[in-house]
């Protein structure tokens, strides 16, 4: 785990030196294009600049206030390059884990298996999809495949961060590798699955690199109204100095692109690719790589959420929590049986069985060397387990298993047994029950355990407008059962993956967005249809290949993450618009006196914010509209904060804090900063 | 401002309150093709105006055919009207041998009328014939309303579908709002308006010798040197222009057009006589727009949601009328030892360009409602207003006729700002925005900015032009300063808003003003429609969300608020510029003593 605490600040030093660089480096205007709002920005200090040089070259003493057109000019270019010092920031943590995988794709060397079963050693680079390599203990995996024989423990700390090994065997859901992750023991063979540039490391560095970003459809059409706004602001500007040019109180350049930089949308078009770009880093911090930002925004609108119950809902594994004895056989009789014909039991459950004889009726395991134990292990036949020992035979196992194994002896269950058994199996639970020889002593109670907090969480999911949907092979009644103990909506019960999909389809075809996980190959096509659908790290190549999320963790809950982060990243998009919007009305009611109180003075009336002189009121405007941006890279970067309530009651609640919020702020922060220049002697 | 003031303006917006459910309910039957008690008589003509055109009622149309066949509709309405008044000298029913119209003013005329603004830069009584009036403008008063009514149902029906690619058949749309919605209601509403004593006949105009022999009127001229000046005259004589004047004057109201039989409008007492004409007239301004609130409710499946797109309408409107009539009341700051309290022996305030049968609240009430619904009949002279008087009208116009506005025009016009609102508040719930279960995705986006686009685009760009061109656009002004920049700034709202009211004080009949007047109107009239027509086709298309507590309410109190903040915001931050160098800055510089 030491290397998972080494997540990378976004404040770290190294981060922001190339933050500081990159964003002279998207000055050029072919870069700056993509972002019509800033291109503007960008555009207009260019114009002033050539003003200003012009006025340098030959000045007009009695008009120019060369300090005045000096500042302006600084400060309309920082505002491009705030803006683009917030993008730069948003990429720099993704840029710097890229470097980082990149030290991991360091030139391997594999052996390719031939044909004649010799092997050949070639460099990683030179593999092919379909070539089969052989990888022992201590050596790289050269590339991304599947382990057709043999098992092995490997480090897959390079891509997930976290250090505890863990198993990949052939066969099974456990046998997908990635390429850049070490052998630890044993060795295995490996089938090569995709081509030098495609592996999966090579996507994760173009992801976390923000190389392969695309605009995100919310993103395009949120980009689509800020260009509107912009032009509507350009037109209001240009066709200003027609008006102006009647009143006799014509403008110079540079109050007038003062006046449209402060109206357009610069905060939160400065701020919405580092929103975007910061959501998917956000996902990747949470060891989440998303595919495409459509699979993001996705999972914020997502109606349904399909759960695994095994291991999202419950611990994954039934647990003993009672001992029901039957026929007068006292309670710690019947747990001392339970708990020695488990001691052999490697599974989870007989485990639990130990451990609910030892918290319950303080029976320590016990060693039975000396009394010559032999252990009947469990088959698919006999559907039982047990020991025999100093002429004891218990036995454990399924009901009926028991029932013909105590008949066969010659005994009999009692009629309270059968009830017992009905019982639990109606409540949920399994039951187990225990013999010794003829007799049977009783009935061990197995439920499964609905991890903590998740009926907490499925209620917020509920009051989020998401609907909760288990998935489980349990009979439709024990699945009802956990379903209500854990707090979910509804339960798809005995599920095939053929049920899944149909599941998914029928919520689609309602208009319902589906999330779902799922690591097996079976899951496949169902991640496929989902319209997010998370794929387990530890899952098959074809399951990591039909989702569009792949969780490195293999934590199915995480889910609820990806929601939230979904939803975030929406949110703080809209928050922003708003604040910028409001914003504009505080510039109005700076900018608009200051430009005409010489030619009417009357419009004094329209400073209401007092400030000192037009030249500072106009620069207290274009500072503070180029700072704001600067001060809200950090919330762009963590995003809104995201808590789980009614649509109703988010939106009035980020209405109040960012659309009145918005129109608040710029009228005491354009204040101070005119009572800051007064002060120093700026204007 | 007076108790007896705002009496009648509560009660007429509990009047609008009452009307628009039932006539909503009506429309929705209506346009849903479900039986009302009117088909007896309608459903026959019905028939047999689709078996003349060979139209197949049942036939859907997607929105591109949709809007091609309202463009070529109104185009060929607009030929039609053209040509009548360039030939109205050889037609028949014209007892005062008006000669043809001009040509500059023909296709203004035209583009007016087509447009639904009813923009009038002539005096009707000396320019149109009886005839261009009763089939040429007449007949638009019917059919450019019947238009806006048919495009706010396929809109509403765009929200409504699921899944399909049609939007209704424009001719059954047009031909049902006029059967149905425009044609009993004026039938009835014409009758009215003749018991209360508006005129209706085909007679030439009278002539009436004037009692008081000292009567002079101030012409203008002008001198020698081209200099205008102005010269007075005695008058002995009074013509007195008659005409189908009930026939015309209820659709004026009823579909928001606005154009006058006279050129004085509805401060003619042969338009308006009574103070219920006045009444009824200011009630049938809104009464279809605030119907179709409930229509959009109702065939949405949200009635809730139609109540408070109805109630942002209500906000704005009562903004508008509290602005104005205290600006009016207060009266003029520089007059001062003059009594301008209102009294039970005068109305008080300022009168100029009042007509004292309404006084101060009637006139407020009426420009208000005549400028936040497009219509543009005016009882008052808007030019006489104080400046922010004048300047709550010119705002309502600006925001986008969307305060219950043109019928059909005003509901279309605010769900382009109810899909912007519900964009940007909905990605602050965190999803993907949605409009009653409808993603709103970057193609509608693009389409309702291409709506709110056109506004600034055409009143900033051509009152910029104007503004600097002494030659054709500052000299026709008469007044200068910031209130030549208000007169200028009005007629291009009023025309590009499709409102049609005059602040007057611009002579506008000039061959730049009627064309660039004339392209305003269909521009702010035509490439609204398209995109709105886009959205309405692209949204039919999706496949609705079921609602669930994570979706964006549009049914709530802050909805209201919130779409009324959008609608103010974005036509303020658009027009505040050029608003504090008009009306505002006159306003300060009338308080300072300097008047224009």
């Amino acid at each position: 785990m030491a290397e998972k605490s080494k997540k990378i600040s976004i404040w770290d030093a190294k981060i922001i030196r190339r933050a500081l660089l990159d964003s002279f480096r998207k000055l050029n205007p072919r870069v700056m294009m993509k972002n019509p709002v800033m291109f503007v920005v960008e555009v207009g200090s260019l114009l002033t600049t050539i003003q200003l040089v012009r006025g340098l070259v030959a000045p007009v003493p009695s008009v120019t206030d060369t300090l005045f057109e000096l500042q302006i000019t600084l400060w309309l270019w920082f505002t491009v390059l705030f803006a683009n010092f917030a993008e730069a920031m948003a990429e720099g943590r993704g840029k710097a884990q890229a470097d980082t995988l990149r030290k991991a794709k360091t030139e391997t060397i594999a052996h390719r298996l031939l044909a004649s079963g010799q092997t050949e050693t070639v460099n990683a680079p030179d593999l092919r999809k379909g070539d089969i390599v052989v990888v022992s203990a201590g050596e790289f995996i050269p590339g991304d495949g599947e382990v057709i024989e043999g098992v092995a423990s490997v480090d897959e700390s390079a891509i997930t961060g976290e250090s505890a090994p863990v198993i990949r065997e052939a066969g099974g859901d456990r046998s997908a590798v990635t390429g850049g992750t070490r052998v630890l023991s044993d060795q295995i063979k490996v089938r090569i699955t995709s081509n030098p540039g495609e592996t999966f490391i090579d996507r994760m560095i173009a992801l976390v690199e923000g190389a392969e970003r695309q605009k995100t459809p919310n993103e395009i059409a949120l980009a689509i109204l800020l260009a509107g706004l912009t032009i509507i602001f350009l037109l209001a500007v240009v066709t200003l100095q027609p008006f102006a040019i009647y009143s006799h109180a014509p403008q110079t350049l540079f109050v007038l692109v003062s006046l449209l930089v402060c109206l357009i949308p610069t905060t939160i078009g400065g701020l919405l690719s580092a929103i975007g770009i910061a959501g998917m880093d956000r996902l990747i911090q949470h060891n989440v790589l998303a595919m495409s930002g459509r699979a993001v925004e996705a999972a914020g609108d997502v109606n349904t959420l399909l759960l695994d119950k095994t291991g999202t809902i419950t611990l994954g594994n039934r647990q003993a929590t009672a001992f029901i004895p039957v026929g007068g056989v006292s309670e710690s009789a019947l747990a001392d049986a339970a708990q020695l014909s488990s001691l052999a039991d490697e599974t989870p459950e007989g485990r639990s069985i130990i451990v609910l004889a030892k918290e319950k009726y303080g029976m320590r395991g016990r060693e039975l060397a000396p009394h010559e134990a032999h252990f009947i292990p469990f088959t698919a036949q006999t559907r039982m387990s047990g020991v025999d020992f100093d002429g004891r035979e218990i036995r454990k196992g399924a009901v009926d298993a028991i029932e013909r194994y105590v008949s066969e002896l010659g005994g009999s269950a009692p009629a309270e047994m059968r009830e017992i058994v009905e019982r639990i199996a109606k409540e949920g639970g399994t039951p187990l029950v225990v013999a010794e020889g003829r007799r049977p002593l009783g009935v061990i109670y197995l439920k499964d355990i609905v991890k903590g907090g998740m009926s907490e969480r499925f209620n917020q999911l509920r009051r989020m407008g998401i609907k909760t949907v288990m998935i489980t092979g349990d009979n439709p009644l024990t699945a009802a059962t956990i379903a209500r103990e854990a707090g979910v909506d509804d339960f798809l019960a005995e599920a095939r993956p053929e049920d899944k999909m149909a599941l998914i389809r029928r919520e689609q075809a309602e208009g319902k967005l589906v999330a779902m996980t799922g690591d097996g190959t079976n899951d496949a096509p169902a991640l496929a249809q989902a319209d997010v659908g998370v794929a387990m790290n530890t899952g098959t190549q074809a399951a990591k290949e039909a989702g569009n999320m792949v969780d490195l963790d293999s934590n199915p809950t995480k889910l609820i993450e990806i929601v939230e982060i979904g939803k975030q990243l929406l949110m703080t998009r809209g928050a922003l618009t708003t604040f910028s919007i409001a914003n504009d009305v505080a510039k109005y009611f700076a900018i608009i006196p200051a430009m005409f109180m010489l030619a009417f003075p009357p419009l004094a009336a329209l400073n209401i914010m007092n400030l000192r002189t037009v030249q500072s009121a106009i620069l207290s405007a274009v500072i503070f509209n180029a700072l704001i941006i600067v001060a809200l890279i950090p919330l762009a970067l963590r995003g809104v904060k995201y808590r789980p309530m009614s649509a109703a009651a988010l939106l009035r609640r980020n209405l109040l804090i960012y659309g009145f919020g918005g129109l608040v702020v710029p009228f005491v922060g354009i204040k101070l900063i005119d009572m800051l220049i007064h002060a120093v002697g700026l204007a | 401002m007076t108790l007896n003031g705002w009496l009648q303006i509560i009660v007429f917006l509990a009047l609008i309150l009452l009307v628009t459910k039932p006539l909503g309910l009506f429309m929705t039957h209506v346009f849903d093709r479900e039986r009302t008690f009117l088909d007896p008589v309608l459903r026959p003509a019905e028939r047999l105006i689709y078996r003349l055109t060979r139209v197949d009622e049942t036939r859907e149309m997607r929105w591109t055919e949709y809007a091609v066949a309202m463009l070529l509709f109104s185009l060929i309405s607009m030929l039609v009207l053209y040509l009548l008044q360039r030939l109205q000298g050889a037609l028949p029913w014209n007892p005062q041998g008006l000669p043809g119209v001009e040509q500059g003013l023909s296709f203004n005329t035209a583009a007016s009328f087509t447009t639904n603004t009813n923009w009038q830069s002539y005096v009707p009584e000396t320019t149109m014939s009886y005839l261009t009036q009763m089939a040429g403008l007449a007949y638009h008063n019917f059919v450019s309303a019947a238009v806006g009514i048919a495009l706010a149902v396929a809109f509403i029906r765009g929200i409504a579908r699921r899944e399909k690619e049609t939007i209704g058949n424009f001719w059954v749309d047009m031909v049902r709002a006029s059967l149905w919605v425009l044609l009993p209601f004026c039938l009835v509403g014409a009758l009215v308006l003749v018991s209360q004593g508006v005129v209706q006949n085909l007679k030439p105009y009278d002539r009436a010798q004037l009692v008081d022999r000292n009567v002079t009127v101030e012409v203008d001229k002008k001198d020698a040197a081209g200099n205008p000046v102005k010269e007075i005259q005695p008058v002995t004589e009074q013509t007195i222009a008659q005409g189908p004047v009930a026939s015309q004057e209820f659709i004026k109201q009823w579909g928001t057009n606005g154009g006058g039989f006279f050129n004085a409008n509805s401060a003619h007492p042969f338009e308006n006589p009574t103070p219920l004409t006045n009444l009824i007239g200011l009630f049938s301004i809104f009464a279809v727009s605030a119907g179709l609130t409930y229509t959009l409710g109702r065939m949405t499946g949200s009635q809730r949601h139609g109540w408070a797109v109805w109630a942002a309408m209500a906000v704005l409107f009562l903004a508008g009328i509290m602005a104005t009539y205290w600006a009016e009341s207060r009266g003029n700051p520089q007059l001062t030892g003059t009594d301008q309290a209102a009294s039970a022996a005068q109305p008080g305030g300022n009168m100029e360009g009042k007509e004292v049968r309404f006084g101060i609240a009637n006139s407020a009430l009426w420009a208000v409602v005549t400028t936040d619904a497009s219509c543009g009949a005016v009882n008052s002279m808007h030019d006489s207003f104080t400046p922010l008087g004048g300047m709550a009208p010119l705002v309502n116009i600006m925001l986008g006729e969307v305060i219950f506005g043109g019928v059909g025009a005003g509901l279309y016009g605010i769900l382009i700002f109810v899909i912007l609102s519900v964009f940007v508040a909905g990605l602050m719930v965190g999803r993907t925005p949605e409009y009653l279960g409808k993603k709103i995705e970057a193609y509608d986006v693009k389409m309702a900015m291409l709506a709110v686009l056109i506004f600034p685009l055409v009143i900033l760009v051509l009152t910029a032009v104007s503004a600097v061109s002494p030659d054709f656009g500052t000299s026709q002004l008469n007044n200068q300063g910031p209130h030549g920049l208000s007169e200028m700034l009005y007629a291009f709202t009023s025309g590009t808003g499709n409102n049609g009211s005059a602040f007057a004080g611009l002579s506008a009949n000039t061959s730049w003003y009627n064309t660039a007047l004339g392209f305003a109107m269909l521009a702010g009239r035509f490439l609204i429609i398209v995109p709105v027509l886009a959205i309405a086709g692209n949204l039919a298309r999706k496949k609705p969300v079921p609602p669930s507590p994570g979706t964006f309410p549009v049914t709530t109190p802050l909805f209201t608020v919130l779409l009324t903040s959008v609608i103010v915001i974005v036509g303020a931050l658009t027009f505040f510029p050029v608003l504090s160098l008009g009306p505002i800055v006159e306003h300060l510089l009338m308080n300072a003593g300097q008047t224009f």
